[in-house]
């Protein structure tokens, strides 16, 4: 039976066996065939194959993209293509303003995103395609999400006639990411990009800030738009408090100026806010002892008066001890995660507490407290500036005397050494503190997870805010090479050393690719003890001395280096420590060391899982000398 | 210096008190994808919701769920304060304290034949509820009214045999002029 297009078209409703075959050849096995629904489909899947641009065109979403991200003051992405974002890819070279750094992986795309936001208190932006590329970024995301980072992920999807039909490489990344962003949009019409763009950035940055992730339909991103970029945003379910509360900064004033043994606790919401200098000032005229949190190193200098130190699991006893006898803290940007705390119930038993977050989700979340301040920490410290009492150190003399006698005892034992120093090996704190030293304490220093991450908290020293980067509340392995990255990038006139144990390095050390390609001067330590350091630690005091999978093998790591070109030192004796420091200092690009450091050195003091404050372990097996 | 050894009262965890049954109003955007924004929520921060209802509200943008749960006090506020960190949450407010109209609506499917439906209908009159389809052996009664309401007619036609039923979770208003405002 032979039909033309016509006749076909005029064909009879009623079935027969000829006809359903006409269709058949017509609609193939598409389901729903001949709907509008049915032919937006396979039109969608045709177009996947054939995208290229012709060479005079139009706006299109993908411009939209490059536009928001350069309005923005945002000047580099960092990101990796693949099929459904190629659109954006095609765009590039029309936006050179816009520099995109290829990374060999999309996770350390995000975590250099995270470095970049961190390192320069700007919002960090990475980029990859769908499916696969899309989980990538989850861990860098979840990261993020936990320090309060605010990075825009931007991802491409299929196109949107395809989403739910488990097309090639998607996959439902914004129910993926939903809970580990502050917010996060599904784009399908490339008119929409704008006022999603101009939100995402607000929203990220604004507040406590935190990642924001944007999805778009391949068909979005090659959609023609005139759409214009908002001026201002409308968001009414998003307005964070900024200014505390009058009545609650007149009681917290009161408490702060009857208190006998206050302390400070400083998070990185001091950072967030640039409040630094608030933090000194307010510290100096009410004379109170500033302790901080691992991501509120550099809220204040170490060496200041006031300055107490590192708080927490494996923070100095002297500060533990302060806060375990104060009568008050005054906890600022801060959200007693239980590395801060311990047990709560024993935590700061004498204790009231101010506690200023410009989350009120934090506020009262692990511990209750007296006087709940919801604000930004810089305004409320200038608020508070004026409300309290003047007072001279002398005021505190007892008070001051007893905490030095206990810094004293506490910086005296040899806890850190661990017995490396007795037997001539090379001590990971004696490496941090050479590599703080010989970069005048103003490098940008990124350290991963684990022993190292203690050690370069304990022992770098740091001076100014944004000079320590860590992944504190996800504990991110494999974060320091590629954050290192998006530090130096962002801030280029720092120094930027990533201080990474050999378990870490050996999770991202593809980037050193990345690091070559495009000449990012970071300076890595390897701190290598040829183990998990910190799950030996835990196996060795924890778990009765039952190790498993605490020993790993490495590369030699010099020759590693040398197949990349990139210029590598060794020491394995504190002697050879500064030499190699030096010798990655002079280099002219990226550049490494490889420690050989103690195999079991542990961290200490240590507070276990489950205890507080009070319940430091300072030795173990003779280990404390 | 140091305080005196004398044992501090232990610090109060969070979350410790005792538990009572809350209802939290929350205004939301009436966007696609909101629903599943609060369900992830209450799931991801471990809180139980004992049940959830949602619909259209007066103003065509912005949708009203009504979340009972039960927790104590600070857990609850703490429930309010996550929910409002969503960019698609306007207003969130615990009405537990204020006077108000709580209902939900069931329709319960019922055995009665004709020995026994005469006994049905007399216990669906006493309560106020209706019937709203009658087949040969059963009915299909339809009921509004507070959960206690509810759970008592439920348990008096339980005897005749529930072949099915389906309840709504609570609504809730507050009583008087006052409303749930959302400033936008």
């Amino acid at each position: 039976m032979r039909m033309t297009k016509s006749e076909r078209a005029a064909a009879p409703a009623e079935r027969t066996v000829g006809q359903s075959a006409a269709r058949h050849a017509r609609d193939g096995h598409l389901p729903g065939a001949g709907s509008a629904a049915a032919r937006a489909v396979e039109e969608a899947r045709a177009r996947m194959f054939q995208s290229a641009r012709p060479r005079r065109r139009t706006r299109i979403g993908a411009d939209v993209v490059c536009e928001a991200i350069l309005r923005q003051g945002v000047d580099v992405i960092f990101g990796y293509p693949g099929g459904v974002i190629l659109p954006l890819y095609d765009v590039f070279a029309d936006h050179p303003q816009l520099r995109h750094i290829l990374v060999r992986h999309e996770q350390a795309a995000g975590h250099a995103a995270d470095g970049y936001a961190r390192a320069t208190g700007k919002v960090g932006v990475c980029l990859a395609t769908s499916g696969p590329a899309a989980t990538n970024l989850v861990t860098a995301i979840g990261t993020a999400m936990l320090d309060s980072v605010p990075i825009v992920a931007i991802t491409g999807n299929v196109p949107a006639a395809l989403l739910g039909k488990d097309a090639f490489q998607e996959i439902d990344i914004t129910g993926i990411t939903l809970p580990i962003t502050k917010h996060n949009w599904l784009v399908r019409d490339a008119d929409e990009l704008p006022r999603v763009f101009a939100e995402a950035f607000h929203i990220a940055r604004t507040g406590r800030p935190g990642p924001v992730h944007i999805d778009i339909t391949k068909d979005a991103l090659q959609g023609e738009t005139r759409a214009e970029h908002p001026a201002t945003v409308s968001l009414p379910g998003f307005r964070p408090n900024l200014d505390g509360h009058a009545r609650q900064l007149r009681a917290a004033a009161a408490l702060i100026d009857a208190a006998q043994r206050p302390v400070v606790l400083a998070g990185r919401g001091v950072l967030v806010a640039d409040a630094a200098a608030d933090l000194r000032a307010f510290a100096e005229k009410a004379q109170i002892p500033v302790a901080h949190t691992l991501l509120g190193i550099g809220a204040i200098d170490e060496t200041h008066p006031l300055g107490y130190g590192y708080m927490g699991m494996h923070g100095w006893k002297h500060v533990n001890r302060a806060i375990q006898e104060a009568d008050l803290l005054v906890a600022l940007g801060m959200r007693f995660d239980d590395r801060v705390t311990g047990k709560v119930s024993t935590f700061a038993p004498h204790a009231r507490i101010i506690h200023v977050d410009i989350d009120p989700a934090e506020i009262g979340k692990n511990v209750s407290v007296d006087v709940p301040i919801v604000g930004d920490v810089g305004r409320v410290l200038r608020a508070l500036l004026p409300l309290v009492r003047e007072r001279k150190p002398e005021e505190r003399g007892a008070y001051f005397e007893h905490l030095a006698a206990m810094r004293r005892e506490s910086e005296s034992s040899s806890w850190h050494g661990s017995g490396a120093w007795r037997d001539g090996l090379l001590s990971a704190d004696f490496v941090v503190a050479r590599i703080g030293e010989a970069t005048g304490h103003d490098a940008t220093l990124v350290s991963d997870v684990g022993q190292n991450q203690m050690w370069m908290a304990r022992y770098a020293g740091f001076r100014r805010p944004h000079s320590h980067i860590s992944s504190g509340g996800l504990g991110t392995m494999g974060y320091a090479v590629p954050a290192a990255m998006g530090a130096a990038v962002g801030r280029p006139e720092k120094e930027t050393w990533a201080i990474v144990g050999d378990g870490g390095f050996q999770m991202t050390m593809q980037e050193l690719a990345t690091l070559v390609q495009d000449r990012i001067p970071v300076r890595i330590a390897i701190l290598d003890n040829k183990r998990l350091g910190m799950i030996r630690q835990w196996q060795e005091i924890v778990y009765a001395g039952n190790y498993h999978s605490a020993s790993l093998l490495g590369p030699d790591y010099v020759k590693l280096a040398a197949a990349y070109a990139i210029p590598a030192f060794k020491a394995s004796t504190p002697e050879q420590v500064d030499e190699a420091i030096a010798g990655a200092r002079a280099a002219d690009g990226p550049a490494l060391v490889w420690f050989e450091i103690a195999q079991e050195q542990n961290v200490f003091p240590m507070m276990p899982a489950g205890k507080g404050l009070s319940d430091l372990i300072e030795s173990w097996e003779g280990a404390n000398e | 210096m140091s305080p005196s050894d004398g044992a501090a009262p232990a610090r109060w965890v969070p979350g410790s008190g005792e538990a009572r049954r809350h209802v939290l109003v929350a205004v939301v955007n009436n966007r696609p994808g909101v629903l599943n924004r609060v369900a992830s929520l209450m799931r991801a921060r471990n809180f139980n919701i004992e049940s959830l209802a949602v619909g259209h509200t007066e103003r065509p943008d912005v949708s009203r769920m009504t979340i009972t749960l039960w927790g104590d006090d600070v857990a609850v506020e703490q429930v309010a304060k996550q929910l409002y960190k969503l960019i698609d949450v306007l207003k969130v407010q615990d009405v537990s304290a204020e006077r108000r109209i709580e209902h939900e609506l069931a329709l319960i499917k019922v055995n009665a034949g004709s020995r026994t439906r005469k006994e049905v209908l007399a216990i669906v009159e006493m309560y106020r509820a209706r019937v709203v389809d009658v087949a040969a052996d059963a009915l299909v009664i339809e009921a509004t009214g507070t959960e206690e309401e509810i759970d008592a007619l439920v348990a008096l036609v339980r005897g005749f045999g529930i072949k099915e039923m389906v309840r709504t979770g609570s609504i809730v208003m507050v009583r008087g002029a006052q409303a749930v405002e959302v400033n936008a």
